[in-house]
């Protein structure tokens, strides 16, 4: 039990220390881009939670994909946590990729910004997932349509993502472009602690999260055995 | 084989109990013809015919969801559910036999929405009716899946909305390229890889979403 | 600052929002639990009494 607790602590001071490293080497020690100048800075963090959110949905859904192979429902509470985190990224993601937009071509929205779009859509799509849960009596049943559901969801983001290149042949001309940043080596590095640094994030939140649920399930069960 | 005796079964009680009620029909039809007409309201003048391609894809999977609402919600199918569940079937053979029904009632729609298409708008290309069909098989078995998981819930037809509307947007995104563009194989190509894939994991994934 | 600088720490900065909410509404639900427990205990006791 303690063992689990240093874990749980460990996980969160890493969380902490790469997310700060991460941020400090963006702001401070990476070169200024040739072609965006500062703006391009944002990039670091609205990519690191884009996958970490992509991430997050992996995860769900390999939860999902176990509970139903074991038939055990304890790990609808942990895909159940993995979608959570995920759609808090997701937030993160949209809301950083319309800063960044807004920087870069002065709109706070651009249907040209495949990431944005796809996003959009996920969000739109795991949204459903919360609806679909408290909208159904809790038990074996709701676990394994939200498994389901959830591995739809893994299989819809490269759907969408191609779904999205092939609209935009006849429904926007992309009138905005962003040059990739030509990542030289220090820039790199500093994605790279900022993307752990998310990810150790995520990775935290979702314990503390599953904690706070596991908790909640053992306090009822004592309730009723004490009652 | 039984697994297809058990499809063909169930398909054909669906349609004859379809074929006697008369009730999902008609409103599909009446739905799509009527939705065309309000598009023809909301489109401003000198929009292109684009547009209007644009819209008889919602029109389409506006009346698919109709159409869906009714698959598994009618009070009957509910004590239905229940026989058919505990019958010796394998549970994805339901699925089957319901997309089928689902599709019958689709090209029916469509029978009649693309001719009112034609009249009110522009005429219908081969493309768009090869985009119709393979999307028509998407949305059937998509559209069945999700439709069993919102019977499931307190919520029924406030739900199937929001499930199946993210899970259409690659169907419309494909099915109004493969009616506009100047090369539509990309597109029906596209359509195609999405009915596999999603038809596979719905055959697969409907016993977990129709036991108790 | 620039307009630029000013939005790339606007965007930081909602990072660091959502994390401090996520904060904020833990220390509140770990307040409960407390509560919970206690009322569990005393409960275990009155039992034990009886």
């Amino acid at each position: 039990m303690s063992l689990r607790n240093n874990r749980l602590g460990v996980l969160a001071l890493a969380a902490a220390a790469l997310l700060l490293a991460g941020v400090a080497l963006a702001f401070y020690w990476a070169p200024e881009d040739a072609d965006q100048g500062f703006s391009q800075r944002i990039f670091y963090i609205h990519v690191s939670v884009a996958l970490t959110a992509y991430a997050s949905f992996g995860w769900a859904a390999w939860k999902a994909l176990r509970l139903l192979w074991r038939r055990d429902e304890r790990y609808d509470l942990e895909s159940y946590t993995a979608v959570h985190v995920g759609v808090m990224f997701g937030v993160l993601t949209l809301v950083t990729g319309s800063i960044w937009a807004r920087i870069s071509w002065g709109v706070w929205w651009s249907w040209g910004e495949r990431q944005l779009v796809l996003f959009l859509v996920l969000f739109l799509f795991y949204s459903a997932y919360f609806m679909l849960r408290y909208s159904t009596e809790p038990g074996p049943r709701r676990a394994r349509m939200s498994a389901v559901y959830a591995l739809f969801g893994v299989v819809l983001i490269p759907i969408s993502f191609l779904a999205i290149r092939l609209a935009e042949n006849f429904i926007h001309p992309v009138v905005f472009t962003r040059e990739g940043p030509q990542m030289s080596g220090s820039m790199f590095f500093t994605f790279c602690v900022c993307l752990a640094g998310t990810l150790a994030l995520a990775g935290s939140l979702y314990a503390n999260e599953l904690l706070g649920k596991r908790l909640d399930e053992r306090l009822r069960d004592l309730r009723e055995a004490l009652a | 084989m039984t697994y297809l005796a058990d499809v063909a079964a169930l398909a054909k009680k669906d349609l004859l109990l379809e074929l006697r009620s008369r009730d999902t029909l008609p409103a599909m039809l009446l739905f799509v013809v009527s939705t065309l007409v309000v598009f023809h309201f909301s489109l401003p003048s000198g929009s292109s015919d684009i547009a209007a391609a644009g819209l008889l894809w919602v029109a389409i999977v506006f009346t698919a969801l109709l159409g869906l609402t009714r698959a598994f919600v009618a009070e009957r199918e509910q004590r239905l559910m229940d026989g058919l569940v505990l019958a010796p079937c394998d549970r994805s053979a339901i699925w089957l036999a319901k997309g089928l029904s689902i599709v019958v009632f689709l090209l029916l729609a469509e029978v009649v929405a693309l001719p009112a298409y034609a009249l009110f708008f522009e005429p219908v290309s081969g493309q768009m009716v090869a985009g119709i069909l393979l999307a028509d098989l998407g949305i059937a078995s998509v559209g069945t899946l999700l439709a069993a998981m919102a019977a499931a819930s307190r919520a029924r037809e406030l739900l199937l909305p929001l499930l199946f509307l993210p899970l259409a947007i690659p169907v419309i995104v494909g099915g109004v390229g493969a009616s506009v563009a100047d090369d539509p194989a990309r597109y029906l190509g596209f359509l195609g890889l999405y009915d596999l894939i999603f038809a596979i994991l719905s055959w697969a994934s409907f016993e977990y979403v129709v036991t108790e | 600052m620039t307009t630029a600088e000013k939005y790339v720490t606007a965007a930081y900065l909602v990072v660091l929002a959502v994390i401090l909410l996520y904060v904020v509404i833990y220390t509140f639900k770990l307040q409960r639990l407390e509560r919970e427990i206690a009322e569990l205990a005393e409960l275990a006791q009155r039992k034990k009494a009886a």
